[in-house]
C-alpha cells in the first residue's frame, strides 16, 4: 500500500481533555516513519467529510464521554460497523463525527477504511492541560495507531480482525 | 383533584451546536417553568486574553467557535482598529466582506440542510433525509463547500483562518486566485435560489410573537462588519454605546448570562432581525427570491428563519460574486498604524447575530481587559420566552411530539455554544 494515511485529530484546544485528538495527531505528525497526512479539525461534521474526501485510509481521533474511566480507549472500524446510535445521537455538536460517518455512509462516500479512536476524557473544563490518565492513554493510542498503520503496510497482510458490534476497550 | 405534572427534559439537544439542556415543566396543562441551559459565555477566553498582545486577539478568539471563527476575528479586529483609530477601506474592506460571505454560506447552509430542514420534513436527522433525498443533501454539501472555499482562499485556511490581522490581512489574494471562486459561485447562487424556494414550501408552525429585533444597520449595504445598532422599537446607537443599553443578567438555572436591553428586556438577533431591519439593503435578486417565496418584508414567525437563512445565503453568494468581479488587489495587505492606549469596540454580524467585543488596551497594545458577548447569549432569553408561548397551546400533544417541536423551536435560533467542547456522549455497557 503506497497511499498516505490521513489522520484527523479533533478537538478544542482550550477545553482540556477535549483536545486529546489534536494532541495525538500532533504526536503522529512528528513521526517521520510513516507517510502520514495529519490534519486538525474542530469536529464539525461536514468539514470532516470534506477532509477525508478521496482518502482511502483514514484514522480519526476524538475525545469521548462514555461514562467510562478516564483514559479508556475505544476503537471503531467504521467501514465494518455502524457507529452505535447513541454515539452520535448524544453528540454535543450539531453535526459531529458520528453523524459525518453515517451521512457519508448513506451517500456512499465513506472512505474504504476509516478507523475512529475515542479516548474517554475526564475534565472538559477550560484550560489546555490534559489530565494525566488521558495523556497516558493518548500515548498508547499513538503507539496503537503506528502499529496499525504498520500492519496495513505489510505486503499481503490480512486486514486486522475487527470487532463487529462493540468497540475495543482497553 | 390530584396535580398532574409533565416534564419535558432534553439533556442533550441534538443538532444544536455544543451542549444544550432544555427543561419545560407543565402542571395541570399550564407551563410553569422553562429553563434552557445551553450557553456558556466565553469567560475563559476573556481571562486568557488579558496580558496578551492586541495582535493575538483575532486568532485566539477565532478558536472560540469552530463554526464562526471569521465572526470572532472580525469583531476583534474592528474593536482594535476602533481603539487605534484605524480605518480599513476600499478593497481591504471588500475582502473582509467577501470572507464574511464565505462564513455565512458555510454556517447557514449547514443549519438549513443538515440541522433544521429534517425537522420540517419529519425526519429524525439529515442521515434519514439523505436516505430519501440524497441529491438534496448533496446540493447542501456542495453549497457549503463553496463557503469553505472562500474562507480558505481569503482567510488562509478553512478551519480557524489565520490570514486576518488588525489593519487588514497578512496576504491578499491575486485576481487569479479568486477567479475559480467566481465560477463556483455562479452555481452556488442558482442553488441558493433553489434553496429559498425549497424551504418556502415547508409546513410552518403557526407561531408569532412581538419581538424587539436588533441588528446592525448600514445605509448602503446589508450588514456584515459595520453599522449602527438599531431595533424596530427605536434603538439607534453607535457600537461603542452598547454597554449603556444592554446588560448581562445571571441566570440561576445555568452558567448562562442572559443579555437584555436595560429598558425593555429580551431581544432577538440573527437572520430574522437583519432581514426585518435591512430588507431594503438586500440585492435585487434576493428581493426577487423573497417575492417568489411569498415572504413578507417583515417576518414575526421565527420558524420562517429557515427561509430567511436561505435568502441570506443567496445574498452572500450574490454579494461574493460582485465583490470578486470588482476586485483589484490592494497595494498593501494592511493599513499601517501605531498601537495606543484606549478602549475599542467592535460588533459584527455573525451568522447567528451580533457579536460584540470590547477591549481595554495599554499603550504598548497589551490587552488589559476583554469583553465578548456572542449572539446566542443575546437570544437566550427570547428562546425561553418563545418556548413558554409555544408550549402553552400545545400541552396536550404527546410528549415525544412536543419534545421534538420544542427542539425545532430552539433550532430556529441556530444556537451555538461558543467555546463548548465537542465531545460525544456515549452510553455503552462494558463487556
Amino acid at each position: 500500500m503506497s497511499e498516505a494515511v490521513l489522520v484527523v485529530g479533533i478537538g478544542n484546544e482550550y477545553r482540556r481533555d477535549d483536545r486529546v485528538g489534536l494532541y495525538v495527531a500532533r504526536r503522529l505528525a512528528g513521526e517521520n516513519e510513516f507517510d502520514l497526512r495529519v490534519v486538525a479539525q474542530s469536529g464539525e461534521g461536514v468539514a470532516l467529510m470534506e477532509a477525508w474526501h478521496g482518502a482511502r485510509n483514514v484514522i480519526v481521533v476524538d475525545a469521548v464521554q462514555a461514562n467510562a474511566s478516564a483514559g479508556k480507549i475505544f476503537r471503531f472500524d467504521a467501514s465494518l460497523e455502524k457507529i452505535p446510535f447513541t454515539f452520535f445521537h448524544y453528540s454535543s455538536h450539531a453535526f459531529g463525527v458520528a453523524e459525518a460517518i453515517e451521512l457519508a455512509r448513506a451517500l456512499q462516500e465513506l472512505p474504504p477504511r476509516l478507523i475512529l479512536y475515542g479516548i474517554q476524557g475526564d475534565d472538559f473544563g477550560s484550560g489546555n492541560e490534559l489530565t494525566p490518565e488521558v495523556e497516558l492513554a493518548a500515548g498508547q493510542v499513538v503507539g496503537q495507531i503506528q502499529r496499525e498503520i504498520h500492519s496495513w503496510r505489510q505486503p499481503c497482510a490480512p486486514i486486522q480482525a475487527q470487532p463487529t458490534h462493540h468497540p475495543t476497550q482497553q | 383533584m390530584p396535580m398532574k405534572t409533565k416534564t419535558i427534559q432534553v439533556d442533550y439537544l441534538a443538532r444544536v451546536e455544543g451542549e444544550g439542556a432544555l427543561r419545560v415543566k407543565i402542571q395541570n396543562q399550564a407551563v410553569t417553568q422553562v429553563e434552557l441551559g445551553i450557553f456558556e459565555p466565553p469567560r475563559f477566553f476573556e481571562a486568557f486574553l488579558r496580558g496578551r498582545n492586541y495582535a493575538e486577539a483575532p486568532d485566539i478568539t477565532a478558536r472560540i467557535c469552530g463554526i464562526c471563527p471569521v465572526a470572532y476575528q472580525m469583531s476583534a479586529v474592528h474593536a482594535m482598529e476602533d481603539a487605534f483609530g484605524v480605518r480599513v477601506e476600499g478593497q481591504l474592506r471588500a475582502l473582509r466582506r467577501l470572507l464574511y460571505c464565505g462564513e455565512w454560506i458555510e454556517s447557514h447552509t449547514l443549519h438549513v440542510y443538515l440541522l433544521h430542514a429534517p425537522d420540517f420534513l419529519g425526519y429524525q436527522d439529515a442521515i434519514q433525509l439523505a436516505g430519501d433525498y440524497p441529491e438534496i443533501v448533496q446540493r447542501g454539501l456542495q453549497l457549503k463547500k463553496i463557503g469553505n472555499e472562500i474562507v480558505r482562499v481569503v482567510g488562509g485556511r478553512e478551519i480557524h483562518p489565520i490570514n486576518v490581522r488588525v489593519g487588514g490581512f497578512y496576504r491578499v489574494p491575486t485576481r487569479r486566485e479568486l477567479e475559480p471562486l467566481a465560477e463556483q459561485l455562479k452555481w452556488a447562487r442558482d442553488s441558493a435560489y433553489e434553496t429559498v424556494q425549497w424551504t418556502s414550501t415547508f409546513p410552518m408552525p403557526d407561531f408569532e410573537r412581538e419581538y424587539e429585533f436588533v441588528a446592525l444597520h448600514h445605509p448602503a449595504e446589508y450588514p456584515f462588519n459595520e453599522g449602527r445598532l438599531i431595533s424596530n422599537r427605536g434603538l439607534d446607537i453607535a457600537v461603542r454605546e452598547y454597554a449603556e443599553h444592554f446588560v448581562e443578567e445571571h441566570v440561576a438555572h445555568s452558567n448562562a448570562l442572559h443579555s437584555v436591553l436595560k429598558e425593555r428586556g429580551a431581544y432577538f438577533v440573527g437572520p430574522l432581525a437583519r432581514y426585518n431591519l435591512n430588507f431594503n439593503q438586500l440585492s435585487p435578486l434576493t428581493h426577487q427570491a423573497a417575492r417568489e417565496a411569498k415572504l413578507p418584508a417583515f417576518v414575526r414567525n421565527p420558524f420562517q428563519g429557515i427561509v430567511v437563512r436561505a435568502l441570506e445565503t443567496l445574498y452572500a453568494c450574490d454579494q461574493a460574486l460582485r465583490l470578486i468581479e470588482q476586485y483589484e488587489p490592494p497595494e498593501s495587505p494592511a493599513v499601517p498604524f501605531t498601537p495606543r492606549a484606549g478602549i475599542g469596540y467592535g460588533c459584527t454580524e455573525a451568522p447567528r447575530g451580533i457579536l460584540y467585543h470590547r477591549y481595554q488596551l495599554a499603550d504598548d497594545g497589551a490587552i488589559l481587559d476583554a469583553k465578548i458577548i456572542p449572539p446566542t447569549s443575546q437570544n437566550q432569553k427570547t428562546m425561553e420566552e418563545d418556548l413558554r408561548a409555544f408550549v402553552t397551546p400545545r400541552v396536550k400533544l404527546p410528549k415525544p411530539e412536543l419534545t421534538w417541536q420544542c427542539e425545532q423551536a430552539i433550532r430556529n435560533y441556530d444556537p451555538c455554544i461558543s467555546c463548548a467542547t465537542h465531545f460525544v456522549k456515549l452510553e455503552m455497557e462494558d463487556e
